[in-house]
């Protein structure tokens, strides 16, 4: 049998693709194989909820009336997505670790796609599962009482995109920073994460809390992401808390590509 | 296609620097198929890695395929194909899509892209695994579409970097079919780094030995062989008494050199053995000298090596295949 040639039709090389083109194309690719496994996407979808379902109750019997406004689930909600995209952005890393040892990152490498798009790409990838389990949270959540701000919802859900890719950048970051030695990986990002979960407030309220740890937590980051996603599901949307949580998500971002992609570039030095 | 002066890597590790790669000047044409042959740690995947752009050079300059490395590492990557050492295929891809997107990276559109994996997919025996996913693939199966991967964009220039390491012997040679006949149809320069002599010697119209960073030999194989290596003759005494008679034989003989006794044996280098053979069992006969074993040996390119070095490739090879590498050099 003779195989096609398509020989004529393969296009002038000496045109770079766009920008956005690439860093799409690496998001695409990154999403297929989530999207080809149904099982991983449902356990993915459902994670959250179990948390929720776990977690709520005890929450609100134990510190509900303590919390600020006393609607337990307007409090925490919002909390569980940011901690949804939280644990979600920082373990992305390791599938670059595995395609690095793999081959895969290499042959990528060594294509004409712009390395900052492909830093993006796969950071922008993480967001998708993030806002569909975000989407769904809230609607499992909307017969329980749980009655957000539909624009706020919508503002969240771009604040947390916007916070998720610049912590998502930054496991990439590590992940090439540490990959001959991969087990660093995870060493570093479990002894990140819970100090930065527990001293956003995310889980508990921080004004219970003894004083050094409200000034500890006013250096994270996290907590005024955690304070504007609030904000914005109660519908408080020109508030400074927005502002603030705006603030540290666009200085997030900004941070995990830069050192992103300054890491991958040293990678090839 | 390929030009380098003086191209060198230096690598800071805790030890101190390591000169990875020390001046290498190289030149390939249009159309050469051209081997890298040496020892695990010599600079070869750092020299494919500076010319595929995956690190930059400490100094020197390359041009490969008209671009500069150093200035135009963009234009480089549009106009090579490269297959390194790993898979190239992400594991939790299907086979297709890998191909598809391949292809969207060079610039075509999916309708093309898929019209161009299924060509490669017939080419490359890959017919009916289009929606595999890769990590369910065999390993022979695995490094076919690695190679699809680097043909997709029918590029003019292909690294292949130990592109049949870690296969059976049945898939390396399914593998080389594949790619010898391809870069025929496209009329492609190949230049691939191997630890496999065998390889280097059936396939490369020209052999880089490489050592310590340097390059220590560049011709045909054939040439090689001949001027560094030459053929050699061994011929045993029945009585250990006439082995100096048997060694003046074999030094009579024509062109014979390097003549050595060891053991029960007469072991010299000779222009062509199967002529010098049958020339030194004659006088050796007619000498009343009795021999019970005679051999005559063509060189390999193990033996060029050894010449050049005092070291086996193939001991090295064998010491590797136990523990065996990524990289010589973590970049």
């Amino acid at each position: 049998m003779t195989a096609p040639t398509l020989t004529e039709t393969l296009p002038a090389r000496e045109t770079a693709r766009s920008w956005w083109g690439d860093a799409w194309l690496v998001m695409t690719r990154e999403l297929t194989p989530t999207l080809r496994d149904p099982f991983s996407v449902v356990f993915g979808l459902v994670q959250p909820l179990v948390f929720l379902g776990l977690f709520g109750p005890l929450l609100a019997g134990s510190v509900g009336a303590t919390v600020p406004g006393g609607d337990v689930w307007a409090w925490f909600v919002p909390g569980i997505l940011v901690m949804t995209t939280l644990f979600g952005t920082s373990t992305t890393g390791a599938n670059l670790l595995f395609e690095m040892q793999t081959g895969a990152h290499e042959r990528l490498l060594v294509t004409p796609l712009a390395r900052s798009a492909q830093l993006v790409g796969r950071a922008g990838k993480e967001m998708a599962p993030v806002v569909a389990q975000s989407l769904l949270v809230v609607l499992v959540m909307l017969p329980f009482g749980f009655a957000p701000h539909p624009l706020g919802v919508l503002a969240g859900l771009v604040l947390l995109a916007v916070f998720g890719v610049g912590v998502g950048s930054l496991s990439y970051a590590l992940a090439i920073a540490v990959r001959q030695q991969d087990w660093m990986f995870w060493a570093v990002q479990q002894t990140l994460l819970f100090p930065l979960l527990i001293l956003s407030g995310m889980l508990l309220p921080l004004e219970t809390g003894p004083r050094w740890m409200q000034v500890a937590a006013d250096a994270n980051p996290l907590r005024y992401v955690v304070d504007a996603e609030r904000a914005l599901f109660a519908g408080d949307l020109a508030s400074a808390t927005v502002a603030w949580g705006a603030v540290a998500a666009a200085l997030t971002a900004a941070l995990g590509l830069v050192v992103g992609v300054r890491t991958l570039s040293r990678s090839t030095r | 296609m390929i030009r380098t002066t003086g191209l060198t890597k230096d690598f800071t590790a805790k030890s101190g620097t390591v000169h990875a790669v020390r001046g290498i000047d190289l030149e390939v044409a249009p159309g050469e198929l051209v081997a890298v042959l040496g020892p695990n740690g010599a600079g070869k995947t750092t020299t494919i890695r500076m010319l595929t752009t995956l690190t930059a050079p400490t100094s020197g300059t390359a041009q490969v395929a008209g671009a500069d490395i150093a200035r135009e590492p963009g234009t480089v990557r549009r106009r090579i194909g490269y297959v390194g050492q790993g898979n190239g295929a992400g594991h939790a891809q299907r086979a297709v899509d890998e191909l598809v997107v391949q292809g969207v990276v060079y610039g075509l559109d999916r309708r093309d892209a898929r019209r161009r994996a299924a060509e490669l997919m017939t080419q490359l025996d890959l017919d009916g695994l289009a929606t595999r996913k890769v990590s369910d693939l065999s390993g022979g199966q695995r490094r076919r579409l690695d190679v699809a991967l680097g043909l997709v964009h029918a590029p003019r220039l292909l690294f292949l970097d130990e592109p049949s390491t870690g296969l059976d012997p049945h898939n390396r040679a399914n593998l080389w079919e594949h790619v010898l006949r391809l870069r025929q149809e496209h009329d492609m320069t190949v230049l691939l780094t191997t630890h496999y002599l065998d390889e280097a010697d059936a396939m490369a119209e020209r052999v880089v030995v490489v050592d310590d960073g340097r390059v220590i030999a560049d011709d045909t194989a054939t040439a090689l062989k001949h001027t560094l290596a030459g053929d050699r003759v061994r011929l045993a005494a029945a009585d250990p008494a006439d082995l100096p008679v048997l060694a003046a034989v074999v030094g009579g003989v024509p062109g014979a050199r390097d003549v050595a006794v060891a053991g029960d044996e007469v072991e010299a280098r000779v222009a062509d053995a199967p002529t010098a053979l049958p020339v030194a069992l004659a006088e050796a006969a007619a000498r009343g000298v009795r021999v019970v074993r005679a051999e005559g040996r063509q060189p390999t390119l193990d033996d060029v090596f050894l010449s050049l070095t005092g070291r086996s490739l193939r001991e090295e090879g064998a010491a590797r295949a136990e523990a065996p590498e990524t990289a010589e050099v973590a970049a």
